[in-house]
Formats: structure tokens, C-alpha cells, sequence
């Protein structure tokens, strides 16, 4: 949201466009990429996401690897806080976690308020200075894409979700059987008494629960990438307010107000993830008996 | 807005992530936490102990006091008792005593009378004696008469 250059207010949806197109590897800037294409590789999505990761990581053994019972210091407090918050999540909604729920949750909460947070910086300032460092090795500063936030991505909300996914099915199958899962699929959500309404049924049913069970991972990642999207689209129309010295005032005026309202989106955001994660593993290791 | 390799980069690096903050936040924070809440939890149960402690204290002294005061007024009434107990037997003694000393005084002037009077008998025979050779005008031969004097001893 800080002020945009000169090219991009002439030409407001190139600077749209080149503001969300990803530094890739594997195909060329600009051009329409399928939906699904395993060749191509987002750098800047994934080198924002590793650092964050290491940040978190390094922050998480620093603080591991001195702790102190009695007298907790200064950032082992904020973590400790975090900690807390975060099992006290878990024992209110899935009461028997096993040990990897837990580290699960908060790594989720925490990596995904990073990346969401990477929001809060001026859409402008990274690419443009990025684009400048390329640009004093000669490069043209308009080729240069950089995305800083690595949620605005289907790929880094995908992976989420499908982790959670394939944890929510090892968890459906250690709870339940692969046979008694499998089977739950047949009789929920409509159930019957008599033996051939179940058989008009089950079809039914089957197609209910697997449109319930997919609906999981899609919703969860749809939900953190329309959100974070949405948000950082705002902030680069915000930016083109730019155009004129009279619009100023209100770039600065709505841009603050949708900053200050999108850092309850990203800690929202981040907080809806990772209890909804919570939510489905606790689903999954009850048992079906009750169906 | 697509699907692309990255999505499986992003699932090592998060599985990689959880493992790692598993391994050195969650668990021994965890560990932190729980013996922290443990040892809070130890403190205030001994709080409340040592409270209930001091409670049962304070009556077991009030107790022994009370005991004590008892025990030293029964210990008083005894000495009384005692110290006039003395006092009689004393008394006892004393007049037991008295008693004796005039019981000896008396048989030691019974003695001396008796021993004075022996000596007046044995005096009364050489008296007699005397006289009656002064008034026979010769000797008399005191052992030819002692049965006679004798007898006249034992009168007197």
C-alpha cells in the first residue's frame, strides 16, 4: 500500500497482475498455468514459507532448549502462553489426543499466522526492493515476480489441508478399522432399521459422506486461501489510490483500517485452521459406534 | 491459483516443521508445564497441611497447659498434705521423744533412790553396830548378829 511506481498507475491491472503472478521455475512468467502442474515450482512461495519455518523452528529451540520452570523468561513466556492456549484448545474438544495432535495444532497455528502475517508488510516493499537488487544485476525489474505471502497460494493451503487429510484418515482407520471406516460410509447419515432400506440407502449415503469427507480438506484450504487472497487484493487496489496527490489521504485512511482489521483476519484465519484440524482428528478417532 | 510442485514441498517442510517442534518445544514444554502446575499444586497441599499442622498444635498446647495447670495444683494439694503430714509425724516424734527422756529420767531417779536407800541400809547395820557397843560398853561381833541386822535393814 505504499506508493506504487509510475508504470502501475498508468496501467492498473498489469500492476494487479504482476503483483500476483509467483516467481516460478518451470514455466514462463505471465503465461496461464494449468490448474493442476506438477512441473511447475513457486521459489518465492516456498522460500517465504521455509524461512518462516525456520523462524518458528529456531525461536521453538531456543526456547526448548533452555526452559525454566521457575523463573520463565521474557520470549519462553509469549511461547509458554502460545503453548498453553493452544493444548488448552485441544483437551476442550478432543480430550484424548495423542501426542502428535498437540505439536500438530500449534505448528499450525503459528507457521500459518507467519505466513498471513507476511500480509502486514507493504504489498510493494519486498518486490520492489527485490526487484531492484535483481535490477543492479540487470535484470528488468518489470520481470522480476515476487509474492511475499505464501498463504495467498493454493499450494501452501493445499498442503496443509491434505496433511490434515491423510492424518484424518490414519486416525479414521486406527479408531475404527479400515473395514469399520470404510463401512461408516454405507450407513450415515441415513440410517434404517430394515435391512433393504439400508440397501436403498447406502448409495445414498455413501455419496453423503464422501462429499462430507472431501468437503474437509477443501474447505480448510479454500477457506485460508480465499481469505488471505481477498485480503491481499484489497491492499493492492488500496495501493492504486496512488493515482493522485487528492486520493492520498484515502490510501492512507483505508489502508490503515484494513490493515488493522486484517490482523484479526490473520490471526483468525490461523486460529480457524488449526481449530478445525483439532476438530476433524477428534471426529475421526471416535468411535462409530454410535452411527 | 494452481496446484503445483511446491504443494509437496510445502507438506515436507511442515511434516518436517511438526516433527521438529514436537520434538523440541511441545514435549518438554509440556513436561515444564505439567511439573510446574504439579509443584503448584504440591506447594498450596502443603500449605494447607502445615496450616492444619499449626491448628492441631496450638490445641495440643493448649491441652498441655491445661494438663499442666492440673497437674501442679494436684501437685500443690499434695505438698500440703505432705508438709502437714510432716509436721504431725514431728510432733509425734518429738512428744514419742519426750516421753522417753521422762520415762529414763524417771527409772534413773528410781535408780538413784534405790542405790541412796542401799547405801543407807548398809550404813543403818554399821550404825546399829556402833551404837550398841556404845551402850553394851564392849565389842560386838558383827557377823555373830548379821542375820539380826540384816533383818533390821530390810525394815527400814
Amino acid at each position: 500500500m505504499s506508493e506504487a511506481n509510475a508504470p502501475a498507475i498508468s496501467n492498473p491491472v498489469e500492476y494487479i497482475q504482476h503483483h500476483l503472478t509467483n516467481w516460478s521455475i518451470g514455466v514462463e512468467h505471465g503465461k496461464q498455468v494449468n490448474i493442476v502442474d506438477f512441473s511447475v515450482f513457486h521459489v518465492d512461495v516456498f522460500l517465504f514459507s521455509v524461512l518462516l519455518a525456520g523462524l518458528f523452528a529456531y525461536v521453538a529451540w531456543k526456547v526448548g532448549k533452555s526452559l525454566n520452570a521457575d523463573a520463565p523468561s521474557g520470549i519462553q513466556n509469549v511461547v509458554e502462553t502460545v503453548v498453553e492456549f493452544v493444548n488448552q484448545q485441544i483437551q476442550d474438544i478432543f480430550p484424548n489426543a495423542d501426542r502428535l495432535v498437540g505439536p500438530l495444532a500449534l505448528t499450525i497455528f503459528v507457521w500459518v499466522f507467519l505466513m498471513n502475517a507476511m500480509d502486514m508488510l507493504p504489498v510493494d516493499l519486498l518486490p520492489s526492493l527485490w526487484g531492484g537488487i535483481l535490477g543492479l544485476f540487470g535484470a528488468d525489474p518489470h520481470h522480476v515476480y515476487l509474492k511475499v505471502v505464501p498463504t495467498t497460494n493454493l499450494d501452501t493451503t493445499f498442503a496443509l489441508a491434505l496433511t490434515v487429510f491423510a492424518l484424518i484418515i490414519y486416525y479414521n482407520i486406527r479408531s475404527k478399522g479400515l473395514v469399520g471406516w470404510l463401512s461408516s460410509f454405507f450407513f450415515h447419515p441415513f440410517s434404517a432399521k430394515n435391512i433393504i432400506v439400508k440397501i436403498i440407502l447406502a448409495p445414498i449415503n455413501f455419496l453423503m459422506t464422501l462429499i462430507e469427507e472431501v468437503a474437509k480438506p477443501v474447505s480448510l484450504g479454500l477457506r485460508l486461501f480465499g481469505n488471505m487472497f481477498a485480503g491481499e487484493l484489497l491492499f493492492l487496489l488500496i495501493a492504486l489510490l496512488a493515482f493522485s496527490v487528492w486520493a492520498m489521504p484515502a490510501q492512507i485512511v483505508l489502508g490503515s483500517l484494513w490493515a488493522i482489521f486484517h490482523i484479526l483476519v490473520i490471526t483468525l484465519q490461523a486460529f480457524i485452521f488449526m481449530l478445525l484440524t483439532v476438530v476433524y482428528l477428534g471426529l475421526a478417532s471416535q468411535n462409530n459406534e454410535h452411527h | 491459483m494452481n496446484v503445483t510442485l511446491t504443494l509437496i514441498g510445502q507438506m515436507i517442510v511442515f511434516s518436517i516443521l511438526i516433527w521438529f517442534v514436537k520434538g523440541v518445544l511441545w514435549e518438554p514444554m509440556l513436561k515444564v508445564l505439567n511439573d510446574r502446575k504439579q509443584r503448584i499444586a504440591d506447594g498450596l497441599a502443603a500449605a494447607e497441611k502445615g496450616k492444619h499442622e499449626e491448628e492441631l498444635a496450638r490445641q495440643k498446647a493448649l491441652d498441655e497447659l491445661k494438663k499442666a495447670k492440673v497437674e501442679a495444683a494436684e501437685i500443690i494439694a499434695q505438698a500440703q498434705r505432705r508438709a502437714g503430714e510432716i509436721v504431725d509425724e514431728a510432733k509425734n516424734a518429738a512428744l514419742d521423744e519426750a516421753g522417753r527422756v521422762k520415762l529414763a529420767a524417771q527409772s534413773d531417779l528410781e535408780q538413784e533412790v534405790s542405790r541412796a536407800r542401799e547405801g543407807l541400809r548398809a550404813q543403818v547395820a554399821q550404825l546399829a553396830v556402833a551404837g550398841a557397843e556404845k551402850i553394851l560398853g564392849k565389842e560386838i561381833d558383827a557377823a555373830t548378829h548379821a542375820k539380826a541386822l540384816d533383818d533390821l535393814a530390810a525394815q527400814i
